[in-house]
């Protein structure tokens, strides 16, 4: 609304406007209800004065009464509960083919790595229509990324990925807020999402230098010296990662997971944790040894080595890969 | 009846009965104890209210331009530390639970009397504690504590914080314990389970949750001083641990706590509103089933505090969806409240002021609660203001009025004086106007996405900010008032007799100040609570 | 009856023992007992906090708890549990000796608890020293011996829980000493008998729970298997 003395937030995504809706509705339900309550407590206050000579009249309750204010309640709780949760269980489903965008929070600023190799420090630029995932992990300790604009906000934790995701409807410049308390300049740790109309955002892709981040995975990869045991044919002292991702993987002790991005991380910063069946537990450590962003880059990379390839922010949606249930990244 | 003016009553009471340090120090009197106890937690208000007014002024501006960083993150950690553990836990069970519980029951004190002292000396001990803290440099962990920050990227007094707590934790261990032993084992002859006032249902369901849920965060703070003190890493992602967990464990207590602030201060209402309708209270069954509810239900929603924290789905699910529930007997007590009032006789005297206050006040914040169990919209204002101001509505709109409504109320019997009605009513006005003032701008504030915990924010929340910050040097005023007329009419107040208010309950039929064992010979009851059928001509407030 | 309000009994001959704000023997008698129920009770909840913590790392990290526990000294473990059930027994046997007022036999009972709880902390101290030499205490210096890779990424979150579990039991076993030492001295001065034996009892209880927090610990953290899975 006003510049200076906003009342509502930017609204810039198609889901902060059904946030909105159920805002509103409970602004309106529960407005209704309060000024219902204060309006019998003044007519009661008023009517019911201490007057000389009217004494007050010894009512001891009613069972009817009772179960109906216990009951309409608690009905209409259950509307407002299924109705939050449509909301949280879209949040919280990023499409298949959302561009993926890796995200290290660190005290005090936010690292954005884009698959297109375009690295950002505090501004997010990211294409009008176009689903983004932002793939996070923090450095340090918890934080939060939370864009009022697009009503979302996800905690970022150290030791595993978290996801958000969110589809920008209008172009414009929105705040990007930390929202978990995380020392002296949390307060300090904002910055803001920048979403450009399609063109535009090829524009400033194209000014951009790096190689694609999958490429830059390839490159840490080689020179950590990981495709000696990792190669590509079954002699390898390690798995072959073609087509590892999204894929159950067989444990040494039996168990059964499917190989996310939480997996593969684990299994570089603790290969014994996990051992697949059938190989030794021999993989060093990479702990201390690969920073946040080169970790991110890995898992591009070796997503990348599964079809089809991860979603771009410079490609379109593809209207049919439809989601097929909330992000469960497994914890490690 | 005795006129104004310097009187002193002449009756033996606790008060007068012995002199000297030794026997306040040293009392087992339930009474001496309680009022060693409004003098500890009053003096906490103050350091926690003057940290708070810190904030608000910091916040006058959009730049951080009074404090640094570093200190605003200390003031906001201790004003929440020093508000919840050494003001809000223990204010309307330590004060007024400790003084009325026994005589509302007919006996002659609590079942263990020494232990009361000790429970006193322990929040005495862990306010000390925390006041080296405070002097030594504070911490700056917000006063939740997560991890890891807190166990390691900080380095204030964090060990000593938590220690703290945990000593004060005790406090409210040994208190609940006493309540629930008294209440099943000392109620007088013909005071069955039924009979019971409705704060005495109050204090027991809080003492149910001091007893459930406090040595849970006695753990949770251990664990979190064991992780700084020998580098235990059960928190530390880089060793395998999981912060997640120190937020489950913290929050099994810490939800549950918000009950234990605002039960008590319910059981308050309940007194006062049926007192000043001159009626029974509405429904009492339902009522006393009501706080049990909210007592038992609120062990089963705490992961609604992390519903953005990184938990599954299903698990956030299932948390809102309890969440709902434990709102429905907090809206019954809303509707049993109001429906006491119909058809009443009522009197606008000061407690019933802070009553009318805290039910409306108490029903928007626990309104606001809907909001935040919606898992939609909790996205969007879980760490912000909104829920800063939700939580506020409930703790200082509904609980510190419920407080002093409960304080104006029972003062003739605590004191034997009675406090200036008119500074009473004018001081419960301004507390009105100036909690509004202060707290409604942040719901706005919350959706419009202003984080919590932050030393600067955008520009464009400042007009919010400087409508909240004008709201609390107000409801400052307000606050500063109540203690000082107080403290006046203990010389010049006039003279209380037993029952000014023409009250029903066993304490308005003992004298004002009470003797030491409270009751000459141990009555024996026969009627139900709240009989003003039978007190339906005893004039009000003389 | 057990809520039912209490009967004045005001030309009652007043034990000593009786405190002036309880109306009889008896409802002092089973307020002082309700009252150590409910304090044991909030003892379960605060071990609670750490054996949810053990069971939640348990279930995600078997391995590693497999291995820490046969780092764990069998033979110590198992003499401690001997000791403790030999102690809950000495005790039990002193407070029938109070109950039936027999001073000596309750003083030699509640002395020969107390050595075996001595016992227990004393043998306790030699294996946390053992660890200790063998840095087995979690922080930059751990370091465990003749693990494989597997179970090693998480064995020291076993012994973080491990010394804080053990450690809080012991402050409760210290604890607990000095209380029977407490009531010992009372016994010794005649303070107990037939008609006043409580405070006995209620240490008791207490004794009796430090003994099964030991008996949920001793498996918990000697006894894992290493054939199972989980």
């Amino acid at each position: 609304m006003f510049e200076t003395f906003p009342l509502w937030p930017a609204r810039a995504s198609a889901y902060a406007g059904q946030v909105d809706a159920l805002f509103i509705f409970l602004l309106t339900l529960c407005g209704f209800m309060a000024i219902a309550i204060f309006i019998m407590i003044f007519v009661f206050a008023t009517k019911y004065r201490r007057q000389k000579g009217v004494l007050a009249e010894q009512i001891e309750g009613s069972n009817a009464l009772e179960l109906t204010w216990t009951g309409v309640p608690l009905l209409i709780f259950m509307a407002i509960f299924v109705w939050g949760a449509i909301l949280y269980f879209h949040s919280r489903t990023p499409p298949n083919d959302s561009a993926e965008i890796y995200t290290v929070a660190k005290q005090w600023m936010w690292k954005f790595q884009h698959m297109e190799g375009q690295r950002e420090i505090n501004e997010l630029h990211v294409p009008v229509g176009r689903d983004v995932k932002m793939i996070m992990t923090s450095q340090d300790v918890i934080h939060s990324f939370y864009v009022p604009a697009f009503r979302i906000k996800q905690d970022v934790l150290p030791g595993r990925y978290t996801v958000a995701w969110f589809r920008a409807t209008k172009a414009g410049r929105y705040h990007l807020f930390c929202a978990e308390y995380c020392g002296t300049a949390h307060s300090g740790m904002i910055g803001e999402v920048v979403v450009m109309e399609p063109a535009q955002y090829q524009q400033w892709l194209s000014g951009g230098p790096a190689a694609p981040l999958p490429q830059a995975g390839k490159e840490v990869f080689m020179s950590l010296g990981c495709s000696t045991c990792h190669r590509f044919d079954t002699q390898g002292r390690g798995p072959n990662l073609t087509g590892v991702f999204g894929k159950p993987v067989l444990l040494e002790d039996g168990r059964t997971l499917t190989a996310d991005e939480n997996y593969i991380r684990e299994s570089i910063l603790q290969p014994a944790a996990k051992v697949v069946s059938g190989f030794k537990p021999i993989m060093p450590t990479f702990q201390g040894l690969v920073s946040e962003e080169q970790l991110n880059a890995l898992v591009a990379y070796i997503k990348s080595l599964s079809q089809p390839p991860a979603g771009t922010a410079g490609a379109p949606n593809n209207p049919s890969a439809a989601p097929t249930g909330p992000t469960q990244l497994q914890v490690q | 009846m005795t006129t104004a003016a310097v009187q002193i009553p002449e009756t033996e009471n606790y008060l007068n009965k012995e002199y000297g340090i030794r026997s306040w120090l040293l009392t087992t009197d339930h009474k001496r104890i309680a009022l060693l106890y409004l003098i500890t937690i009053t003096f906490f208000f103050f350091i926690g209210g003057f940290f708070a007014l810190l904030i608000r002024l910091e916040l006058l501006t959009p730049a951080g331009d009074l404090l640094q960083a570093d200190t605003y993150n200390k003031m906001f950690t201790m004003h929440g530390q020093v508000m919840v553990f050494f003001f809000l836990i223990p204010a309307v069970p330590a004060v007024l639970g400790n003084f009325l519980l026994p005589i509302m029951i007919g006996a002659k004190d609590l079942a263990f009397p020494r232990i009361n002292l000790l429970s006193w000396y322990l929040l005495v001990a862990g306010g000390c504690l925390m006041l080296y803290t405070i002097l030594a440099g504070g911490a700056d962990t917000g006063w939740t504590f997560y991890t890891p920050l807190s166990t390691a990227f900080l380095n204030t007094h964090v060990v000593a914080a938590a220690l703290a707590i945990f000593i004060a934790g005790f406090s409210s261990i040994l208190t609940g314990l006493n309540f629930i032993v008294t209440t099943h084992r000392m109620r007088a002859p013909g005071m069955t389970w039924n009979r019971l006032p409705l704060f005495v249902w109050a204090n027991y369901a809080t003492a149910i949750i001091q007893v459930l849920g406090t040595p849970v965060l006695a753990i949770s703070l251990m664990l979190v001083a064991l992780d700084r003190l020998f580098h235990f890493g059960i928190f530390d992602p880089n060793r395998g641990g999981d912060p997640l967990l120190f937020q489950h464990l913290f929050w099994f207590y810490s939800h549950p706590a918000v009950y234990i602030m605002i039960l008590p201060g319910m059981g308050v209402i309940s007194e006062i509103v049926t007192c000043f309708s001159r009626k029974r209270v509405f429904g009492y069954k339902f009522m006393a089933l009501a706080v049990i509810a909210i007592a038992v239900l609120g062990f089963l929603v705490w992961a609604h505090h992390m519903f953005v924290a990184g938990i599954s789905v299903y698990a956030a699910l299932i948390f809102s969806f309890l969440s709902y529930f434990v709102a429905v007997p907090s809206a019954i007590k809303v509707f049993n409240w109001t429906a006491t009032m119909y058809k009443g006789s009522i009197s606008y005297t000061t407690p019933m002021l802070y009553a009318f206050g805290f039910i409306g006040l108490f029903t928007m914040g626990g309104l606001t609660g809907l909001f935040l169990a919606a898992l939609g919209i909790d996205v969007h204002v879980t760490d912000t203001y909104f829920v800063v101001a939700h939580f506020h509505y409930i703790m200082v709109g509904g609980m510190v009025m419920a407080y002093l409504g409960g304080m104006h109320f029972w003062w003739p019997k605590i004191s034997g004086r009675m406090y200036p009605e008119a500074w009473g009513k004018l001081a419960a006005l301004i507390i009105f106007v100036g909690f509004n003032l202060t707290f409604f701008p942040q719901f706005v504030l919350g959706y419009l996405g202003m984080p919590r915990r932050y030393w600067q924010y955008s520009p464009e929340f400042q007009v919010l900010n400087v409508l909240s910050t004008a709201g609390a040097t107000i409801l400052a005023v307000g606050y500063v008032l109540p203690m000082a007329y107080f403290l006046w009419s203990m010389r010049y107040g006039k003279v209380a007799d037993a029952n000014p208010w023409g009250a029903a309950g066993l304490e308005w039929t003992i004298q004002s100040p009470p003797t030491t064992f409270n009751f000459d010979e141990t009555p024996i009851v026969t009627t139900e609570a709240y009989n003003y059928d039978e007190l339906q001509e005893v004039p009000v407030g003389r | 009856m057990a809520d039912s309000p209490t009967v004045v009994n005001s030309s009652e001959v007043h034990n000593p023992a009786l405190r002036h704000h309880f109306a009889d023997m008896e409802q002092q008698r089973e307020s002082s007992e309700f009252g150590m129920w409910v304090f044991l009770i909030t003892e379960i909840m605060f071990f609670g906090g750490m054996f949810a913590a053990y069971m939640i790392y348990r279930y995600l990290y078997y391995p590693s708890w497999a291995a820490g526990s046969e780092k764990m000294d069998f033979w110590y473990g198992t003499i401690n549990t001997v000791v403790l059930i030999c102690s809950s027994l000495t005790m039990a046997l002193a407070v029938h000796s109070a109950q039936v007022g027999r001073r000596k036999l309750l003083v030699t009972l509640l002395i020969i608890t107390m050595l075996f709880g001595v016992t227990f902390l004393v043998i306790k101290g030699v294996e946390y020293h053992g660890h200790w030499v063998k840095n087995e205490f979690p922080g930059a210096g751990f370091h465990v011996e003749d693990v494989d890779a597997a179970a090693a990424v998480h064995i020291e979150l076993f012994f973080s829980l491990y010394w804080a579990m053990t450690g809080f039991h012991a402050l409760h076993m210290l604890i607990g000493i000095g209380i029977v030492a407490l009531i010992t001295y009372f016994s010794w001065r005649g303070k107990y008998g037939p008609d006043y034996h409580n405070p006995v009892e209620i240490t008791g209880l207490y004794w009796h729970f430090v003994d099964l927090i030991w008996i949920y610990l001793y498996p918990l953290l000697y006894l894992i298997s290493h054939t199972h899975k989980a």
